[in-house]
């Protein structure tokens, strides 16, 4: 009898602590999913009353007075295509070599490797590295070295899901159209690349969602522009730049901008990631 | 005839001209990692040289007397990662055991997308949050209460001393664990998928709770590339910029409590670089991204090294 209690107390305090650890998880889960939440929400709340059309069609203003945050976003978007260009070409066709050309070899393995360190390398270095390279000689900050600055964030992401894409193309495909005599280069352009089109689109996008973001590869490149200019030897604002430098101001209507900024930039960043995953799904299933 | 021997020869030197220009692509990536390198070993020699050992023992940062020491930062640069990873660790691991063992698939999949969201918001919009959301919340209701609950000269009141508005090394720290959460979550919740069914099942067929298999079984299974992958989210949070710029407090001072206000290397840099007035000061803020380079490279390297690629 008394042996049967003592099992059935063991039972029921590893039940116990078995509930309270599913409570634990849970609990972790909950502060996660709850902190995206808080974080949303308070962009909601503080950006979303400060979004007119003034936003879009005039120049950041001094302080106390009216403005918008033109020269910002179209600076952002300049800037941001400019560097995903660069970085889709380098990117596409460094993720080829890894998956085509390097294969088995050693060098491939340390440039993969390199490669998933400069993922996640703090992009502030890479802002110090392109002002040493292009702001230093050239006496100036400019918004050429700014969308530099962000090529060299957006492409390791670009080239490592191009790699991982044109990995998911079956050998068949690659064999079917060497059968048909056609040369390597040409099966990869027209038979892989074209087969992996949506992946090749997802890496893209998330490399744009990385850079559209970043604030520290720009503070010493572009550096930032009051007024709306688009030539890329002068120093041009960003959406990121001019969020740091309202956000920390004193100034009550610098500070209502720079959260209709951040709603902008968070709205522009999770669409971009939700459009690529989705389709690097769709890609897969098929 | 002419015709026939142009054309494969023609297709050849078009293979072999698309392999060079993918071939040159990749040392493009290699040459940046090399030249990032090149660019802060360069940058920052005159300041190593002219401080020598000294720049990383002393704690005086001072632009006008041309002094600079990088204890203040580094220590800053570690003490916020390192608290980050303590409080992001536990939660991480709760998220990815929810994800595999707990969660009915309904809700898997959006539980995952917030996970994976988080990790997309930029770093300037954390900040923002940090500073004009949970530093106010924090101030008043942690530091404050704090404040007047612990004796000022206990041991306590030394750890919680500080200006209580909330912009301090340990709310830096909590910004960081919120930012780094995703990725280590993510990578360990891989590791986990990765742990064989037939180990997980058998753990099950012996009457083990799920508690058991979870902490007995898979954790332990998958032990060093977990640590792996605390590297990798370690990694991140060193070289945070924006996040920390926005809530640190930015004091150079070297820091002396949880709730005092500090700086670290990317923050420093982030702050100072554009107005950097001397080369000497220029060449100091270089020699700090320098230092930042050698440990998250460091980091990094180890935590591939141990998770291997397909995982992370």
């Amino acid at each position: 009898m008394a042996f049967n209690r003592h099992l059935f107390d063991r039972h029921a305090r590893r039940k116990l602590v078995n509930y309270g650890f599913v409570g634990l998880t849970m609990a972790a889960t909950a502060v996660a999913v709850i902190a995206l939440l808080l974080i949303l929400w308070s962009l909601v709340a503080n950006g979303l009353g400060g979004i007119s059309l003034h936003i879009f069609t005039m120049d950041q203003p001094p302080p106390e007075m009216p403005g918008g945050l033109r020269n910002a976003i179209l600076g952002s978007l300049e800037m941001c295509a400019i560097g995903m260009v660069m970085a889709v070409v380098i990117g596409i066709l460094a993720g080829t070599w890894l998956a085509e050309y390097g294969e088995g070899s050693k060098l491939a393995e340390v440039v993969r490797f390199l490669n998933d360190v400069l993922l996640s390398a703090p992009s502030i270095l890479i802002g110090l590295f392109v002002y040493e390279l292009l702001v230093r000689p050239l006496h100036g900050f400019s918004a050429g070295a700014g969308a530099v600055a962000l090529a060299f964030v957006a492409t390791p992401v670009v080239t490592r899901t191009t790699e991982d894409i044109l990995r998911l193309q079956s050998n068949q495909l690659r064999e079917a159209g060497m059968a048909m005599g056609a040369g390597k280069s040409y099966v990869i352009r027209a038979i892989i690349w074209r087969a992996s089109r949506p992946g090749l689109v997802t890496g893209a996008l998330l490399g744009f969602a990385r850079i559209s973001g970043e604030t520290a590869p720009l503070l010493f490149t572009s550096l930032g522009n009051p007024d709306l200019s688009f030539a890329l030897t002068q120093p041009m604002g960003a959406l990121p730049t001019t969020i740091y430098q309202f956000a920390l101001s004193a100034f009550d209507d610098w500070r209502a901008l720079a959260w209709v900024g951040a709603l902008l930039i968070a709205i522009t960043v999770l669409a971009a990631n939700i459009i690529g995953r989705a389709l690097a799904r769709g890609s897969h299933q098929s | 005839m002419s015709v026939e021997t142009a054309g494969p020869s023609r297709a050849a030197r078009q293979d072999a001209f698309f392999q060079a220009l993918c071939f040159s692509a990749a040392m493009v990536l290699m040459a940046t990692l090399a030249g990032l390198l090149i660019a802060l070993v360069i940058g920052g020699w005159p300041a190593l040289a002219h401080f020598g050992p000294k720049f990383f023992i002393s704690a005086a940062w001072d632009p006008v007397a041309e002094d600079y020491g990088a204890a203040g930062p580094i220590v800053g640069t570690l003490v916020t990662a390192g608290l980050a990873m303590v409080m992001a660790l536990p939660l991480a691991v709760g998220i990815a055991v929810f994800l595999v063992e707990f969660c009915p698939s309904v809700l898997a999949k959006y539980v995952s997308m917030a996970v994976e969201l988080l990790a997309g918001i930029p770093s300037i919009v954390y900040g923002m949050w940090g500073l004009f959301v949970l530093a106010p919340w924090f101030a008043l209701h942690v530091q404050l209460p704090l404040f007047y609950v612990v004796d000022p000269d206990s041991f306590w009141g030394h750890l919680f001393e500080g200006i209580p508005n909330g912009a301090n090394i340990f709310t830096a720290a909590m910004i960081l664990a919120i930012m780094v959460l995703p990725y280590i979550a993510t990578v360990l919740r891989e590791l986990l998928l990765s742990v064989p069914t037939h180990v997980r099942e058998a753990a099950y067929g012996m009457g083990c709770t799920p508690y058991e298999v979870v902490s007995k079984i898979m954790l332990p299974y998958i032990r060093r590339s977990a640590i792996g992958a605390v590297m990798l989210g370690l990694g991140r949070a060193l070289g945070e910029t924006m996040a920390v710029t926005f809530i640190i407090g930015n004091s150079h001072e070297f820091p002396r409590s949880l709730f005092a206000s500090g700086s670290t290397i990317a923050s420093t840099i982030a702050n100072e670089f554009a107005e950097a007035s001397s080369d000497l000061h220029v060449s100091a803020l270089l020699a700090l991204g320098l230092v930042l380079f050698v440990i998250t490279f460091a980091a990094l390297v180890g935590a591939r090294l141990l998770i291997g690629r397909e995982k992370a």
